[in-house]
């Protein structure tokens, strides 16, 4: 395997684990926030050093440079390869911006060490490929946002049921399926680790936690616990390869249901976060739908929208975080006039939630593209029900756009427009929404050549599991 | 420099100068810098001027040299060609293309000029602009499009600047009610017309307009399509077709569209964005020339729509809404020409029709102040004769039709009680046990702050 010519990705990982230590002790809640940014830009910086690293190596995987794990454990357990390689940067530029744009009256809510701990545990996930190792770094993930749940002393039974769950079936299905000389016992094996994805990644009926989580969790930190799509990446890495074509067929048409009956949610909501969760909910269905197509358009497709969902709804979101620290939870069953006050966030909302729809010349347009067309190849009613899900997104959108910003004047006595750390957040992220959009072909070449290395990875992985059989 | 690149060169100006527009003014807004009036009328002018001019000198040269058909290709914006998908800019210069961009720049032109005047110091004048800017990039690009892509694009960028014009103010409930319901059907073609455009690269390969419909320029190509295929796109073509023109079920958005200012409704409603729908069926007409089963249901769709219109529009109060029904009439007229087979009818009917409706919705606010002179000078109302084929209706006749439209065909209301109700019912029950599932699991009796949809039947309710 290649070699990059620095140890990025375990500092990428141990950085931000370590900056959330120190950060812990700090009880000014300004220091805090500029530590946490420091670290967090730092983190950025050290991802993006290893995405260019990796770039010039012109590999499909490499690792680390003074390999410390490998040394320890004596495995390449970190690496990066064409499917991580951009999604580290994005994950640590979503975290960073996330605290960028904390407006200060959320400083004492949103624990910056917390966050960090959450950033190394996500970037961790997003670098490793072993089965075992994997699972567990999923199951860590999921403490930063138990321990936020219980530091506001909110329920938390419905996240440790679903989330133990699937942490459990992932074991489960993973021992079974090493360990099993027989086709039916891989066969179980597999079907647990469906289950467990799904649950992951939110699929209905097992997706109330992810509602549950933005009722009773800080929403910055909610937001940033889900849009890296950690559940996603475990079928990229646990199901894709291994996984028959019917396996994946249920999963398309589980994750089709699920966006569908998420799309129609959306439409009716009316509360800000459970409306943000079903339009997620829809979304990340719609990126498992093409990641179980398995063919190279499909898989393209559904890589590109993960890259557009998670910018435009971590856009999206923290338009509504910033419009909740002044207003407080709105209710969507009226309208609120915000326009004239934060004219910025109305038109940010507008850009971020056409952009998840892929709203032409934005970045989420060729994905949807791609991804409505393997859908009709998969199927014509496959293909009608993503155009119709992501029509109803759409009309779901705008409802949301005009209940909070149109429909009346709202009188304040204080100005609620945007802070500068808000607008450069805004700014960063209209840049590349709509960068991406007018000059896509660098990111979908790149998301294609990952598509074509995963079903080159997926074919040779197949290949012994069926020989047995034969 | 030959003559060809010069045709290249004021072709590309005249395709991105409204683009190149609506980025600027997009962007001072974005980053809260705004242009004063004066900049941003300036700008508007010059834009439109350039890319006018661009478009006469292009067409000088189709004339001269005795071209019928001229492409300005810009590539693939995406290409994966292992897999054959690609999106590809391309304009094109025809005998169809031309009056249409010629017609939505020297309306947007006027219109725009007026506009300038008509939302002096208006606290949405940016808003409005920039909106403006995106329909006339959206006009230009669907005009000009030589790709089933790049006429989606121009048709999006059109759909979503006319639902956010229709909600300009957006102080009262009303206007944004109606925007809302405007996007909606909007939606709903777009997805019918991106599932055409899915299907025509399936079954072709690619979504270039001069590959699909042969070597001959418009209208005289031939759709490389099977009747069958040729069917199956055309019903979606006319499915987005009929929602972006208000055609028959769709017509309830288009006096709801009137609540915007009198330029856009005047722009997007009587002239341009409710002929787009038209204007796709002519782009299309080889491929519906294929299937004379398709035809006949243009057909009867635009006759249905005609009539519906006609009356329709002798009962509205008001003369934004009998002038958006008389547009529908006529546009749906203009349907049943397509349908027939009379493109090149169509086509001038379309643009007499665009530049006709214009002045009148433009003179509007004034046409009333006349009457009311008039009829004070001769100390009666005017009067209004019933037509002649009413006349022969009995009166209960005569008083159902009436309220049929008065009541705008019942369509909305149908739509309503049976698509909209049920669906708002039935997913708020679901919500509802979702929100009961979660307590119960939490073992929290703690009220949410979600509560189900009353039992109303419409997006808006309150």
């Amino acid at each position: 395997m290649n070699e990059l010519h620095f140890p990025w990705l375990e500092l990428c990982i141990l950085f931000p684990a370590l900056a959330a230590l120190w950060i812990g002790r700090i009880r000014d809640e300004s220091q805090s926030h500029s530590a946490g940014l420091a670290a967090a830009g730092t983190t950025l910086f050290l991802t993006i050093a290893g995405w260019i690293d990796f770039e010039t190596l012109f590999s499909f995987e490499a690792h680390d440079h003074w390999d410390v794990v490998k040394y320890l454990i004596g495995r390449d357990e970190f690496v990066i390869d064409k499917l991580n390689a951009p999604l580290l940067p994005l994950t640590a530029l979503l975290y960073f911006l996330t605290m960028l744009a904390t407006p200060r009256v959320k400083l004492g809510k949103f624990s910056f060490g917390l966050a960090l701990l959450s950033l190394s545990s996500t970037l961790a996930v997003l670098s490793c490929k072993e089965t075992w190792l994997l699972i567990a770094l999923i199951g860590i993930n999921s403490i930063p946002m138990y321990v936020d749940l219980r530091s506001r002393q909110k329920p938390t039974r419905v996240f440790i049921f679903h989330i133990g769950l699937s942490t459990l079936l992932m074991i489960a299905g993973a021992a079974l399926y090493q360990s099993s000389a027989t086709d039916a016992g891989r066969g179980a094996g597999i079907v647990l680790l469906v289950v467990a994805v799904l649950i992951r990644s939110g699929c209905s009926p097992l997706h109330c936690w992810i509602a549950d989580l933005f009722e009773n969790a800080a929403f910055g930190n909610a937001l940033l616990f889900i849009t890296p799509l950690v559940g996603a990446y475990a079928t990229m890495r646990l199901v894709l390869p291994i996984a028959p074509d019917w396996a994946l067929r249920s999963i398309a048409i589980l994750s089709l249901a699920t966006a569908f009956y998420a799309s129609c949610m959306t439409v009716i909501q009316v509360d800000s976060r459970r409306f943000f969760c079903f339009l997620f909910l829809s979304h990340s269905a719609l990126v498992l739908v093409g990641l179980e197509t398995a063919t190279p358009i499909g898989l393209t497709g559904a890589l590109c929208v993960w890259f557009s969902v998670s910018l435009s709804l971590t856009g999206l979101g923290l338009t509504l975080r910033c419009v909740e620290a002044r207003t407080g939870p709105m209710a969507l069953n009226r309208y609120h006039g915000m326009y004239s006050h934060m004219p910025h966030l109305a038109g940010f909302f507008l850009l971020t939630g056409l952009s998840a729809i892929g709203f032409p010349c934005t970045i989420g347009f060729t994905g949807t593209e791609l991804l409505i067309e393997a859908a009709l190849e998969f199927s014509p009613w496959v293909g009608g029900v993503v155009v119709l899900s992501t029509a109803l997104n759409s009309i779901a959108i705008l409802r949301v756009y005009f209940r909070i910003f149109t429909g009346t004047t709202h009188h304040s006595t204080i100005p609620l427009g945007t802070i500068p750390s808000e607008r450069i957040a805004i700014m960063t992220f209209s840049i590349l929404l709509i960068g991406a959009g007018l000059w896509p072909q660098p990111g979908v070449h790149s998301r294609y050549d990952a598509a074509i290395e995963l079903l080159d990875h997926r074919d040779v992985t197949k290949q012994p599991a069926v020989e047995p059989a034969n | 420099m030959n003559v060809a690149l010069w045709t290249q060169i004021f072709g590309i100006v005249a395709a991105l100068c409204p683009a190149i527009l609506l980025l600027l003014l997009g962007f001072r807004l974005l980053i809260n810098r705004p242009m004063s009036e004066l900049i941003v009328g300036r700008c508007l002018k010059a834009a439109v001027g350039m890319s006018l001019v661009s478009s006469l000198v292009v067409l000088v040269i189709m004339l001269a040299t005795g071209s019928r058909r001229e492409f300005i290709d810009f590539g693939d914006m995406v290409a994966i060609h292992d897999v054959h998908f690609h999106f590809h800019m391309k304009f094109v210069f025809d005998r169809l293309s031309v009056p249409m961009v010629l017609l939505s720049l020297v309306l947007c032109g006027t219109v725009g000029t007026f506009g300038l005047s008509y939302l002096h110091r208006d606290a949405g004048f940016q808003r409005f602009f920039v909106c403006f800017a995106m329909f006339l990039t959206g006009m230009t690009f669907a005009s000009l499009a030589g790709t089933i892509e790049t006429l989606f694009l121009g048709w999006e960028l059109v759909g979503l600047s006319s639902a956010l014009l229709v909600a300009y103010f957006h102080e009262r409930s009303a206007p944004v009610t109606n925007g809302l319901r405007v996007w909606s059907v909007y939606r709903l073609a777009d997805a019918a017309f991106l599932a055409a455009a899915i299907a025509l690269h399936h079954q072709t390969g690619g979504g270039d307009f001069g590959i699909l419909m042969g070597d001959e320029p418009w209208p005289a190509g031939t759709a490389s399509l099977s009747s069958g295929t040729a069917f199956l796109v055309g019903t979606f073509l006319l499915i987005a077709a009929a929602g972006k023109s208000g055609l028959v079920p769709f017509s309830g958005w288009l006096p709801r569209a009137m609540e915007g200012p009198t330029p856009s409704s005047a722009i997007f409603y009587g002239a341009l964005s409710v002929h787009l729908g038209a204007f796709l069926l002519l782009r299309a007409s080889p491929i519906l020339d294929q299937s004379t089963l398709l035809c006949a249901m243009i057909v009867i769709l635009g006759f249905v729509s005609a009539v519906f219109a006609a009356l329709a529009g002798r009962v509205q109060t008001d003369i934004k809404s009998a002038l958006a029904f008389a547009s529908l009439t006529q546009v749906s007229i203009i349907v049943v020409e397509i349908g027939l087979g009379l493109q090149y009818l169509a086509l001038v009917h379309l643009i007499g029709h665009a530049c006709m409706r214009s002045l009148q919705l433009l003179r509007a606010p004034t046409l009333l102040r006349d009457y009311k002179t008039m009829e004070n000078a001769i100390g009666e109302s005017l009067d209004h004769e019933l037509p002649r084929v009413l006349a022969w209706l009995g009166v209960s006749t005569q008083r159902k039709l009436y309220r049929a439209a008065m009541e705008r065909g019942y369509m909305d209301s149908i739509l309503d009680e049976v698509v909209v109700g049920p669906f708002l019912r039935l997913f708020s029950i679901f919500n509802c046990w979702e929100q009961s599932w979660t307590r119960w699991l939490n073992g929290s009796e703690k009220p949410s702050l979600s509560t189900p949809l009353p039992q109303g039947s419409k997006l808006n309710d309150e």
